[in-house]
């Protein structure tokens, strides 16, 4: 028994997002399903909870053929999805979104909503106020209250599409906790995913699929190794980082507050070396996004100093910091980085250095065909930057950094990228060293940090918990640090 | 500068009180209308337009059939066939409701100017004046509220309605839902086009009966743009409101006594009389600056209960398209 799919086929025009696939997820199994970025997951999983409609197929729930021709057929199935980006009402308070499209009559109950919800909450572990507006909650509180409003719906089968990304590794043991303690009482978990690890950790089976196929299935526990052959063809090389003299001092930060919160009282200073890379860790919103904004001139300063080459830029307009070769290149690359609608010509003429009146079409195509031919996007020079995948979205954004670059400000260079592509992104950023680039970037992957940075600054709730040479320091010693628990007082007593 | 002061004195009275909740019956339906419509996620534009196509409607039903209650539902059928064509161009043929809204506002004007040529200065049987009894009696209270006629009471009824369906039922939080975040409705099985349908027709069916409100009541007749620029300011005091229908009704009547203040005002100062009835306009500019004014509310962070009182979260996916790929 269990949740079969059977020769799903699913096209958008001439992509087949889904060429025929079948997988079968017995009951009370943490399935794992890897991918690189394009691989025709998320259509499939869009297909098992009624977003989309497949072309062809068969989808089978303990032993009877059912039809999902929308999420209200899903939910009724006992089909449960969990959205990368959860997909909550921000506004409207827990216990609102909870009750949401429960089914029943006109009359809302919310005190008996509220009991039932605190008690699902605490048998997994999960805690939070039916009163406060979602909008507060962190993004993995925000998965949790959609995990028991699903639970609560009478989900069987519960889909997780990349339930990781941007949540803290602290919440990220709660999750993993909920799915093992749910697939015990026999719940059936499709976990989503494109990093090895968490599957690792995770799943009893794991299913391999590429380019809208599925590519290879195996009984965990398997080597890494394997797995990566599977997604890629070949065991892809962990780089060894080769080191690069540091230089005279690029970017000195000195004495800033983050005025995140109440507790922000203590302020942290930085000094940046070129050629350096500095990681910045922590849970999401405890400094690190307003400490880089700080540094790109994009959030004026109520005290102390920022100066770049030697050069004073405090309370200097964000265009004074790009004429200084300060860049900064933000998370959301399609809400901040990049114009939606536009083509990547276009951008290239947005971002060029030609400020002539008229533009020159010929050159900025030529510009463009250049680049993206350089930068190995997939796409062309006429593509709108939405109907990239966010890989190739980053590789543009980095096509169109400027030669000429002091200091690079990164948030999450690579999320949501696959293993190939974040590579070599890295691999970019790295040959910039060479020219004296310096680069501090945030990151909630902890491998990426430790392995591409010089320096790791902590931060907690607003301020700098700890300073660690990357090359001595260990994933605990950080997980430690970024929960706020340090592992050597003196030392992060020191650091401010 | 005495003058404003003996203007404001004068409002303070029993009777102008009375006159400003019951002439803020019209204002109030539309007001409600609106509120739902931009709470589903479509934004009613025509609504100037609309209210008075529905108020000339309203008028020549009653005056042709000498039967006043008939003219409100022929102008809630105005209202409602408005808003659903706005709402049909936005989800069927994709066209944008701002400029679709603004259009029907201009045809629909133009449209009660041509059609209401024969009615000017006609009149027919008002709404007849029906006291609460017992409720009337009660000092202050009484002639404010429960001395006027089924239309004014039916006004606080919508609003008051429009509250408890929003807030305190499973349709209500659906309705709000489909105009925040449609794709999160659309996964949890609500059906958000159909429902935007429905909902439009509701508020565009109020927004009419705002119009034969008017019409039939606060200034019984027919004249050329009757109720020009009411609807304008339907918008603005939604806003003001913050997408809440109590909020919004306090709105209402806060414009109503603007233009009793207004009006006290022209005795004071004769040589302004031309200008002066323009002033709550500005004035509810000045409104919103306030409501909206960033400094304000994060002073006010510090008291929760004034911060919820004065918060406005617009309807995130207001104005939007939902298609289901």
């Amino acid at each position: 028994m269990g949740l079969e799919l059977r020769n799903i086929h699913k096209h958008f025009g001439p992509v087949r997002a889904n060429d025929g696939i079948s997988i079968t997820v017995e009951t009370g199994t943490l399935h794992g399903l890897l991918g690189e970025n394009g691989a025709g997951k998320s259509t499939l999983m869009k297909v098992l909870s009624g977003f989309h409609s497949a072309d062809s197929g068969e989808i089978v729930l303990d032993g009877k053929k059912i039809k999902l021709a929308s999420p209200d057929d899903a939910i009724e199935a006992g089909i449960g999805m969990l959205h990368q980006d959860p997909l909550v009402f921000l506004p409207f308070s827990v216990i609102d979104n909870f009750v949401l499209g429960s089914p029943g009559g006109w009359r809302l109950d919310r005190r008996q909503a509220t009991a039932e919800m605190q008690e699902l909450c605490d048998r997994y572990g999960f805690s939070f106020d039916p009163h406060t507006p979602s909008r507060l909650l962190t993004v993995g509180e925000r998965q949790q209250l959609e995990i028991v409003r699903l639970l609560w719906l009478g989900a069987r089968v519960l889909i997780l599409d990349e339930p990781t990304t941007g949540i803290s590794a602290d919440q990220r043991a709660k999750l993993f906790a909920a799915l093992k303690s749910l697939s015990k009482e026999g719940m059936s978990v499709i976990f989503v995913s494109h990093k090895l690890e968490e599957v690792a950790d995770l799943c009893e089976r794991v299913t391999v699929m590429k380019r809208g196929k599925v590519v290879g299935e195996a009984d965990m526990p398997v080597p890494p190794e394997r797995l990566v052959e599977m997604m890629f063809g070949q065991a892809v090389q962990i780089r060894d980082r080769k080191e690069v003299a540091h230089g005279k001092s690029r970017l000195t930060v000195d004495s800033v507050r983050m005025a995140t919160g109440l507790l922000s009282e203590e302020s942290t200073s930085l000094e940046v070396n070129a050629g350096e890379v500095i990681g910045l860790a922590g849970m999401e919103g405890s400094g690190q996004d307003t400490f880089l904004r700080i540094c790109s001139g994009m959030r004026s300063l109520k005290q102390g100093s920022v100066t770049v080459a030697g050069k004073d830029l405090t309370g200097k307009h964000y265009r004074d910091f790009l004429a200084a070769d300060v860049k900064y290149l933000p998370a959301g690359r399609l809400e901040e980085g990049l114009i939606e609608g536009l083509t990547i010509t276009e951008h290239f003429v947005l971002s060029g250095e030609d400020r002539s009146f008229f533009i020159d079409w010929a050159q900025a195509r030529n510009r463009a065909v250049e680049q993206v031919d350089h930068f190995a996007i997939k796409g062309t020079e006429a593509s709108t930057v939405e109907s990239l995948s966010g890989g190739n979205q980053q590789r543009l954004l980095l096509a169109m950094l400027p030669h000429e670059l002091s200091v690079l400000l990164m948030e999450h260079p690579t999320r949501g990228l696959d293993i190939e592509s974040a590579d070599w992104v890295w691999e970019q950023l790295l040959a910039r060293r060479e020219d004296g680039t310096s680069i501090v970037f945030a990151s909630a992957d902890l491998d990426e940090l430790l392995r591409y940075s010089d320096r790791i600054l902590v931060f907690f709730s607003g301020r700098v918990i700890g300073e660690l040479d990357a090359s001595s320091t260990n994933v605990d010693e950080i997980g430690l640090l970024i929960g706020g628990r340090s592992a050597n007082p003196e030392l992060s007593e020191g650091s401010q | 500068m005495s003058g404003f002061f003996t203007a404001f004195v004068d409002m303070f009275d029993t009777a102008t009180i009375a006159s400003i909740v019951a002439g803020s019956s019209a204002l109030m339906f539309a007001t409600m209308g609106e509120t739902i419509n931009e709470k589903a996620g479509v934004i009613n534009l025509s609504v100037d337009g609309s209210m008075m196509l529905a108020a000339l409607a309203g008028f020549v039903i009653a005056f042709q059939t000498d039967i006043v209650w008939l003219g409100f539902p022929a102008a809630a059928a105005v209202g409602m066939s408005v808003a659903l064509l706005i709402a049909f161009a936005s989800i069927k043929l994709s066209l944008n409701q701002v400029a679709v809204g603004f259009v029907l506002f201009a045809l629909c004007t133009q449209l009660s100017r041509f059609l209401g040529t024969n009615f000017v200065g006609r009149r027919p049987v008002g709404v007849p004046t029906w006291e609460i009894p017992g409720l009337s009696s009660i000092p202050f209270f009484g002639p404010v509220f429960f001395d006027h006629n089924l239309v004014v009471y039916l006004s606080y009824l919508t609003v008051i309605a429009t509250f408890l369906f929003m807030y305190r039922t499973r349709k209500g939080l659906e309705l709000q839902g489909i105009g925040e975040r449609p794709e999160a409705a659309h996964s949890r099985g609500i059906p958000v086009n159909k429902l935007r349908y429905f909902y439009t027709a509701l508020g565009g069916a109020l927004i009419g009966i705002g119009g034969a409100a008017f019409s039939l009541d606060v200034k019984l007749g027919w004249s050329d743009r009757l109720t020009r620029n009411l609807g304008w300011i339907v918008l603005a005091i939604v806003i003001f409101g913050g997408w809440h229908p109590l909020r919004a009704a306090f709105g209402v009547l806060l414009f109503g006594a603007l233009q009793a203040y207004a009006i006290n005002l022209v005795p004071e100062f004769p040589s302004l009389s031309q200008v002066l009835p323009s002033i709550p306009f500005p004035a509810m500019i000045l409104a919103l600056v306030i409501v909206n004014w960033k400094r304000l509310l994060k002073w006010l962070d510090r008291y929760p209960f004034l911060r919820a009182i004065l918060r406005s979260d617009p309807p995130t996916a207001i104005g939007t398209r939902f298609k289901v790929n």
